[in-house]
């Protein structure tokens, strides 16, 4: 899922303060998941505002409301009588709902209250990790399905840097070092062998270094 | 192909002689001074000064800039090069910059995180790891081109070299990692610095098994320690360092102003183990921010003075 985490309430009411009106409009898919955009994070968030500047002596009226996917224009249709209503839009989607909301709507500005932060998983109840950074060339199955290009702080191809110690990134103790666990999974499949194999530098055309990229699906196009 | 050697640290080596090469770290500022000052200090003691590139992830001289002064003084340097701050493009570029001024050795690395520096807010490149660097420059030495293919006109003949650090996790993998960095071109390697002897003995007995000592010069770092503090520091904050207590006991077991005599002494005392250690090849002192002690450590060890290479040894 893409993993993100709600913006600090300061920083949300400094981009919301000129507005009178605003619709806080949440996503229903990875955001929800991470507890950052959400129905329940939409309610939370819109309480916790009107809170705020109602001590300050301010008004200001907040709408709520949450779709499926802010990243699929058939959903973001349902939002736009809600748009119609306010000055701005607090997208609590990732950074694809926010732009995909702005090329929706044109004429009003979409802010966003959560911070996009990568593309994880749910490793235990309260911790997301980073495990992809969607390079566009998958090498996973040489690396015995740990991606070096994401989880090491040095994108090292070919062996753990010589930070490596019991286990642990030499960047902080709090992450593991992929080339441990590549290692030590690579040992568990016998598969020790392939430790031994060069890995030519990355071809980085497939990703975000060609600019933004374009998935066309032909059979899928009306 | 690379018949003759290119620098007198290759001549040196590839003669069975034993190496000695000391780190200049250039300066935080554009002083030329600051360089040649510590190249005077290391002049006479060492075959080659190995001049470090922003170490520590720290903004200093550029390290082609800083082994130019020392090649103006007659020194010869070794040139570090990390892949954290610079593309592929970029890295051959300078390889290619630094052969034109006269530069013969490399040092490939990928260089220390940018968190632990000075500036963590900066991007980190890492378009390639250490490896392939090393790759590259061999490539550009034997096949006369660049990684596109393009033949070169007047390829690089770099002398290169590459890191080991035996101290690092998982043990037994680092003799693997240092066989992939000989395939992939190293000729000389250099190591952390030695204070975990058992250890070394243990990691150089592997390499030696695996024939890898036949195949490489290995240089083993020591670091002269100061005072039980600066060791307790090394212990604690310097990533791959394994600095084991009973060096820090005895560092913190003499008076303060006897401690800088007691880490000459572990040092003088390292370095007699390593030339009796099959497959090393000779030493690399990081003095850091100490090169004044470099010549009274190479002299106390009975490595002075250093073998005179003719200039008509080593092609230009």
């Amino acid at each position: 899922m893409i993993v993100a985490e709600q913006k600090p309430l300061a920083e949300i009411k400094e981009m919301v303060a000129p507005y009178g009106k605003v619709l806080l409009l949440g996503c229903g898919t990875c955001v929800k998941t991470c507890f950052a955009g959400g129905e329940d994070e939409v309610a939370v968030l819109a309480s916790a505002l009107r809170l705020s500047f109602r001590r300050e002596g301010k008004e200001i009226n907040v709408e709520e409301l949450t779709v499926e996917r802010q990243c699929e224009d058939e959903f973001i249709q349902e939002s736009a009588p809600a748009v119609a209503r306010s000055e701005t839009v607090l997208s609590l989607a990732c950074g694809a709902g926010v732009q995909a909301l702005a090329r929706r709507f044109r004429a009003v500005p979409i802010l966003p209250g959560v911070n996009t932060t990568f593309m994880g998983v749910l490793e235990r109840p309260g911790l997301f990790t980073e495990e992809c950074s969607g390079c566009g060339d998958c090498k996973l199955a040489l690396f015995g399905g740990i991606c070096p290009f994401t989880r090491c702080a040095k994108k090292l191809l070919n062996g753990p840097c010589g930070g490596s110690r019991n286990g642990q990134c030499e960047v902080s103790p709090d992450t593991e070092c992929a080339w441990h666990l590549i290692i030590e999974r690579l040992q568990a499949l016998g598969q020790m062998e392939s430790l031994r194999a060069y890995v030519p530098p990355k071809n980085w055309r497939a990703s975000l270094s060609s600019g933004p990229r374009k998935l066309i699906r032909e059979d899928h196009v009306l | 192909m690379k018949i003759e050697p290119t620098s007198r640290l290759e001549q040196i080596l590839s003669s069975g002689g034993f190496a000695v090469t000391a780190e200049c770290g250039p300066p935080r500022g554009a002083d030329p001074e600051v360089v040649r000052k510590k190249g005077e200090l290391l002049r006479g003691s060492v075959d080659a000064v190995n001049v470090t590139d922003n170490q520590t992830a720290i903004v200093r001289m550029s390290s082609i800039a800083a082994c130019s002064h020392l090649l103006q003084m007659g020194l010869e340097p070794v040139m570090q090069m990390v892949t954290r701050d610079r593309n592929r493009i970029a890295l051959q570029s300078d390889i290619m910059g630094a052969y034109s001024l006269g530069i013969r050795n490399i040092l490939c690395l990928s260089g220390d995180h940018q968190s632990f520096g000075s500036q963590p807010d900066a991007l980190n490149v890492f378009d390639m790891d250490s490896l392939h660097l090393v790759r590259t420059v061999r490539t550009m030495r034997e096949e006369g081109t660049d990684m596109s293919g393009f033949s070169l006109k007047g390829p690089p003949r770099m002398f290169i070299g590459a890191a080991a650090n035996p101290f690092a996790d998982p043990f037994e993998y680092r003799v693997v990692r240092l066989a992939k960095k000989i395939d992939a071109g190293a000729d000389f390697i250099q190591t952390q610095c030695v204070y975990n002897m058992e250890r070394f003995k243990a990691w150089m007995k592997m390499a030696r098994e695996e024939g890898l000592t036949e195949r490489v010069h290995i240089l083993a770092g020591v670091t002269p320690l100061k005072s039980e503090g600066m060791a307790q520091y090394m212990a604690k904050r310097v990533a791959g360092m394994d600095l084991p207590d009973h060096v820090i006991r005895r560092m913190g077991g003499v008076a303060k102003e006897k401690a800088a005599k007691e880490g000459l002494s572990i040092c003088l005392e390292t370095i007699a183990a390593l030339r009796e250690t099959d497959g090393v090849h000779g030493i690399h002192i990081m003095a850091i921010e100490w090169e004044g002690i470099v010549q009274s450590i190479v002299t106390a060890a009975g490595l002075s003075p250093r073998p005179r290479v003719d200039a008509a040894d080593v092609s230009p």
